[in-house]
C-alpha cells in the first residue's frame, strides 16, 4: 500500500508541470505558425493579383479572350479597346529574351556541370565554384547596365557594321544575352548536383568496360543526371522569364511581335516597370492591367517551377 | 606484341580518334566554364573603366543634382542601409522560427510536404510579383483605408483624401508610436516587402544550419532530461547561429541588390533627404543607379551609373566578406 | 623467410601466366597501401584473392585493368605484365586496356539504361562490327540470365533482382570480349542463393576466361577457386597498415597445408 502510494508521487514528478507543458505547447505554435505564414505569402500573392485582375476583365473595354489571343498591346492608347489589350506580344518577346539567354545559358551551363562534375580537380573547383556564386550574386541592374554600355555596342558593331542588319539601340538580343549570363550559375549548380549525386559505382562500370572519360560522362553521368538536369534547364527559365531589370534596361519598351532578337521587345516584367513609374492612380485600367500582366507571368513561372521541383524530387528519390 | 595484346577481330577500336575527340570535348567544356570567369572580368573591368573617375566625396554626401559633376547617392546609400536593416528584423524571427519548425517539430505529415513544396516555389517566385503582392497587401492595403471603402464608410474613419487614402492614429494612444495605414510607399512597406521575397531563402539557409547539428548533440540534450525548447534554445540555436547569420546576411545582400519589387512597391526615383522614421519615403543604390542609367546624358548612363554600381558592388563585397568572416570565426569544428 | 614467402611464386606452370606482377607497390597521396607484390596468374583459372579488410586485396585488383588511375593520388609503381607486356607505364591507354579486362564490382551497378543497353553498351563505345542482338543473346547466355530476360530486354536493368543485376554485369563485361575477368567481392551484396549461382557461374565461364576474385569469404574462396593468394598486413609495421602478398599457391594446398603460421591462422579463423 504504502509502497504504491510512493510509486504515484514518484511517477506525478516525472510529468513536465502544467506550466512546462503550457509553455513548450505555446512555443511549438508560434513556431508552426511561422512556417503556416509561407502558405499564407502564396495565397497572398494570388489574392493581390486576383483583386485587381478581376476588376480588369471586369472592364468593358477588356476581354478576356481578346488579352489571351490578341497580338496587339496598347495600353496607354487614348481609346481603351480588347483590341488593344492583347498579351502576347509582352509574351512573345518575354519568350525571345528568354529563348536568347536559354540558346546561351544551356550549353555553357551544362559544359561547366559537366567539367565541373566529371574534370576538374579538387583545386579548380575551389576557384570556380565561387566565381559562380559571385556572378550569380551580381545585383540584376548591373547586368543590365553591362547590356547596355557592353554588350549592346558589340552586337551594334558585329550585327550593324560588319553584316549590314538594322539593329535597334534597345533589342532582344543584348537583353537575352546578359540574361543568360545571369542563368548560367544557376544551370551549372543544379545540373552539377545531379550529377554529382550519380553513384561513383556507375562511372567505374563505365571506365571498367574501356570508356573515355568523355564517354563516361556523356553516355553515362548525363543520362543517368538527366532528370535533375532538365529541372535545372526549366528552373533557369523560369528565372529568365521572371528577370526585370536588365530586360527592362536592354530590351526596351515597345510591344512587338517577332522573332527578330535585333528588335526592340517589352517583356512581361518591362512593362510591370514602365506602368509603375508612370505613377498610375489605384483602380485605373493601367494600374490594373500590370495585375492582368502579373498574373500571367506568376502563372507561367509558377508551373514551371512546380515541374522543376517535382521533377527533382523524383531524381532524388532513385539516387538517395 | 603489342598487336598480339590488343588485336581482336569483331572490334574496330580507333581509340586514337576517340581519345582525339574527347580531348576536344575537354577544350570546349572548359571553355565554357572560364567564360563565367571572362564575362566577370569584363563586366569589372567595364564598369571600372567607366566609373573609377567618378568616385568622390560628392557621389556620398550629395544627392541627385541636374549637375552631374554634384550629383551623390547620398540619401539612396542611407535608403538601401535602412532598408536591408529592416528587412532582417521583419525577415530574421520569421524565417528561423519556420526553420526550426520545419527541422524540429514537423510531422512527417501532408502539410509539412505542403509547406515544403510551396517555400520551394516560393523560392522561384519573380521578384517584380513580390513588389505587386507589397503593393496591393502593405502599399494599398487592398484599397480598404480608401475615402470610399466600405470599411471606411461603415466605421466613419478619419481617412485623409486622396486615391489611397489613408488612416493615422497613435497606437494605445503612446507618443511616438504612431500607425500609417496603408502603409503607402513608405520605408516600412519597403521593407516588408524585401522580408517576404527573402524569406523562402531565409528559411532554406537556416534549416541546412540547423540540419547540420549532429542529432547525438540533440539526444545528449534530450538524455539530460531537456524539454524540447530547451535542448533547441541550448543546443541547437548556439551551435547553428553561426550557419543562421551567414544565411541572413547573403539573403540581405539579396535585398540590397534588388530594384524590380521597390519600384512596383512604388519606391521613389528621387528622395532628396534621408528617411527621418519608417514612414517616410525612400530611394536605394539600385534605384538611383537605374534612374542614372535611363537619363540620356553619357555623364549620368555611362559614368555615375558606373560610379554607382561600384559603390553597391563594394558594399556587397563587404557584407560577402562578413558573411565569411563570420562563418569561419563563429563555425563550431565537428 | 618472410621474403622468400612473399616471392613465392606458382610452381610446376603449364602455361605462360596472362597477367604477373613484378615489386608492384601502390600509393595513396604518397602513403603506401601494398608494397611489393609478386604475383603471376594462371590463364584459364580462378585466382582468389583472400585476406583481412583493408589489406589492399581491392587495391591490387584494380591495379590490373588500371582503375586507380582514376583515383587523384594514386601512384603505381612496378611492373605489371599483361600477356608479357607492361601494362604500368605511361604511354599505354589504359582505355584500350580495359575492353580487353572486364570488370564485375562489390555492389551490381547496372546503367539506369535498358538490359539490351546495359549489354550492349561497351561494343558500342568500342565500335563493335558485328550483330549487335546475337552479341547480346551470347552474353547474356554465357551470364546465365537469358533465359529470365529475354522477353524483357527493353526494360531497364534496374528493374532486375540483386542477383540477376549482377548477372546482368557479369553479361555486360562478357560483351566486349575480354580475356580476364576481375572480380570484385561480387557476391558480398547477395543472398546465399544467388551467391551459388555467380560460383556457378564461374566454373562455367573459366572455360573461356581467366578469372581473378577478390573475397573475405573463405568457403567462396575454397569452393570455387583453383589458386589463392592470402594478403594481410605487413606485421612488422602494423601502424602504417601496409598490405602485403603472405602466401600464393595452389587452393587445396594453401587450404589444407598452409606453409605460413598467418594463412594457417587466418584460415582457421583465429585472426582476420
Amino acid at each position: 500500500m504504502q509502497a504504491k502510494k510512493s510509486g504515484q508521487s514518484e511517477h506525478s514528478k516525472l510529468l513536465l508541470s502544467e506550466d512546462s507543458r503550457r509553455r513548450e505547447g505555446l512555443i511549438a505554435f508560434i513556431f508552426k505558425a511561422a512556417a503556416v505564414l509561407t502558405i499564407l505569402v502564396t495565397i497572398g500573392i494570388i489574392v493581390s493579383l486576383l483583386s485587381e485582375t478581376i476588376g480588369f476583365f471586369a472592364r468593358p473595354e477588356v476581354s478576356l479572350w481578346k488579352f489571351l489571343t490578341g497580338t496587339r498591346w496598347q495600353p496607354l492608347s487614348s481609346k481603351p479597346s480588347p483590341e488593344n489589350f492583347g498579351i502576347l506580344p509582352l509574351v512573345g518577346g518575354t519568350l525571345l529574351v528568354a529563348g536568347v539567354a536559354a540558346l546561351l545559358a544551356v550549353p555553357v551551363g551544362l559544359g561547366t556541370a559537366i567539367f565541373l562534375s566529371e574534370y576538374a580537380t579538387e583545386k579548380l573547383r575551389k576557384i570556380i565554384k565561387p566565381v559562380l556564386e559571385i556572378l550569380a550574386g551580381v545585383p540584376s541592374v548591373v547586368y543590365g547596365f553591362f547590356a547596355i554600355s557592353f554588350i549592346t555596342p558589340i552586337i551594334k558593331t558585329v550585327f550593324e557594321g560588319w553584316l549590314g542588319l538594322k539593329v535597334m539601340y534597345f533589342n532582344a538580343l543584348s537583353a537575352g544575352l546578359v540574361v543568360g549570363i545571369m542563368i548560367i550559375p544557376m544551370i551549372a549548380s543544379v545540373s552539377e548536383d545531379a550529377m554529382r549525386a550519380v553513384p561513383r559505382s556507375l562511372r567505374e562500370g563505365a571506365f571498367a568496360l574501356g570508356a573515355t572519360r568523355f564517354e563516361v560522362a556523356i553516355k553515362v553521368v548525363t543520362p543517368a543526371a538527366l532528370s535533375g538536369i532538365v529541372a535545372a534547364f526549366i528552373l533557369a527559365i523560369s528565372r529568365a522569364i521572371g528577370e526585370t531589370m536588365a530586360v527592362s534596361i536592354a530590351a526596351g519598351s515597345t510591344p512587338n511581335m517577332t522573332l527578330n532578337p535585333l528588335k526592340s521587345v517589352q517583356t512581361l516584367t518591362a512593362f510591370i516597370v514602365q506602368v509603375s513609374f508612370g505613377d498610375a492612380a489605384a483602380g485605373s485600367i493601367n494600374s490594373q492591367s500590370i495585375y492582368a500582366v502579373g498574373m500571367t507571368l506568376f502563372v507561367m513561372t509558377f508551373v514551371m517551377n512546380l515541374i522543376s521541383d517535382l521533377v527533382l524530387r523524383k531524381f532524388r528519390e532513385v539516387y538517395e | 606484341m603489342s598487336e598480339k595484346v590488343f588485336a581482336s577481330s569483331a572490334f574496330n577500336d580507333n581509340l586514337d580518334s576517340r581519345q582525339r575527340k574527347a580531348r576536344i570535348w575537354q577544350t570546349i567544356l572548359l571553355a565554357c566554364t572560364l567564360l563565367g570567369i571572362l564575362v566577370l572580368t569584363m563586366m569589372l573591368v567595364d564598369i571600372i573603366v567607366d566609373g573609377a573617375g567618378w568616385l568622390s566625396p560628392t557621389l556620398f554626401n550629395n544627392n541627385h543634382s541636374r549637375f552631374p559633376e554634384k550629383t551623390g547617392m547620398n540619401s539612396a546609400i542611407y535608403g538601401s542601409i535602412y532598408n536591408v536593416l529592416l528587412t532582417a528584423l521583419f525577415c530574421f524571427p520569421l524565417g528561423v522560427a519556420a526553420a526550426i519548425y520545419l527541422e524540429e517539430y514537423a510531422p512527417k505529415s501532408k502539410l509539412t510536404n505542403f509547406i515544403n513544396i510551396n517555400i520551394n516555389n516560393l523560392a522561384g517566385v519573380p521578384s517584380i510579383v513580390y513588389g505587386m503582392l507589397g503593393l496591393t497587401v502593405f502599399g494599398r492595403m487592398f484599397g480598404l483605408f480608401a475615402p470610399e471603402s466600405p470599411l471606411v464608410n461603415f466605421f466613419n474613419l478619419p481617412v485623409e483624401a486622396g486615391n489611397v487614402g489613408g488612416l493615422k492614429f497613435n497606437l494605445f494612444g503612446i507618443p511616438g508610436l504612431i500607425i500609417h495605414l496603408p502603409f503607402g510607399r513608405s520605408l516600412v512597406a519597403g521593407a516588408m516587402t524585401m522580408s517576404l521575397l527573402i524569406l523562402p531563402t531565409v528559411i532554406i539557409s537556416s534549416r541546412e544550419a540547423i540540419r547540420a547539428v549532429p542529432t547525438s548533440i540533440r539526444e545528449a540534450a534530450y538524455g539530460l532530461g531537456a524539454t524540447r525548447w530547451q535542448m533547441i534554445r541550448t543546443q541547437v540555436l548556439p551551435v547553428s547561429f553561426p550557419g543562421i547569420l551567414t544565411g541572413i546576411i547573403l539573403a540581405m545582400g539579396r535585398a540590397l541588390g534588388e530594384t524590380a519589387p521597390l519600384i512596383i512597391m512604388g519606391a521613389f526615383m528621387y528622395v532628396p533627404f534621408l528617411p527621418r522614421n519608417i514612414w517616410d519615403k525612400f530611394t536605394t543604390m539600385p534605384i538611383q543607379i537605374y534612374n542614372w542609367i535611363t537619363l540620356p546624358q553619357p555623364e549620368y548612363n555611362i559614368h555615375l551609373a558606373a560610379a554607382g554600381i561600384i559603390v553597391l558592388l563594394l558594399v556587397l563585397l563587404g557584407m560577402s566578406a562578413l558573411a565569411i568572416f563570420l562563418r569561419n570565426k563563429l563555425q563550431v569544428k565537428w | 623467410m618472410e621474403n622468400n614467402i612473399r616471392d613465392t611464386h606458382l610452381k610446376n606452370q603449364s602455361k605462360e601466366p596472362i597477367i604477373e606482377t613484378k615489386g608492384l607497390s601502390v600509393f595513396y597521396n604518397n602513403r603506401l597501401a601494398i608494397r611489393d607484390i609478386n604475383i603471376a596468374i594462371e590463364p584459364n583459372k580462378i585466382t582468389a584473392i583472400i585476406g583481412p579488410s583493408g589489406c589492399g586485396k581491392s587495391t591490387l585488383l584494380r591495379t590490373f585493368n588500371r582503375m586507380n588511375d582514376l583515383i587523384p593520388g594514386a601512384r603505381v609503381e612496378g611492373k605489371i605484365l599483361y600477356n608479357g607486356i607492361d601494362i604500368n607505364q605511361k604511354a599505354l591507354d589504359p582505355v584500350g586496356l580495359r575492353r580487353h579486362i572486364g570488370m564485375v564490382f562489390q555492389k551490381p551497378n547496372p546503367f539506369p539504361k535498358s538490359i539490351y543497353d546495359n549489354v550492349a553498351f561497351g561494343p558500342r563505345i568500342n565500335h563493335y562490327t558485328g550483330n549487335m542482338d546475337e552479341l547480346v543473346e551470347t552474353s547474356l547466355r554465357q551470364a546465365a540470365l537469358w533465359d529470365e530476360v529475354k522477353d524483357k530486354l527493353k526494360e531497364s536493368g534496374l528493374a532486375l533482382s540483386g542477383g540477376q543485376q549482377q548477372r546482368l554485369c557479369i553479361a555486360r563485361a562478357l560483351a566486349t570480349q575480354p580475356d580476364l575477368i576481375l572480380m570484385d567481392e561480387p557476391a558480398s551484396a547477395l543472398d546465399p542463393v544467388a551467391t551459388q549461382r555467380i560460383e556457378e557461374l564461374m566454373i562455367e565461364l573459366k572455360e573461356k576466361y581467366t578469372i581473378i576474385i577478390v573475397t573475405h569469404n573463405m568457403q567462396q574462396a575454397g569452393r570455387a577457386s583453383d589458386n589463392t593468394a592470402f594478403m594481410s598486413l605487413d606485421r612488422e609495421n602494423i601502424e602504417a597498415r601496409i598490405g602485403i602478398l603472405v602466401e600464393y599457391g595452389k587452393t587445396e594446398q594453401l587450404f589444407t597445408n598452409p606453409r605460413n603460421k598467418e594463412t594457417e591462422d587466418y584460415i582457421t579463423g583465429r585472426f582476420g
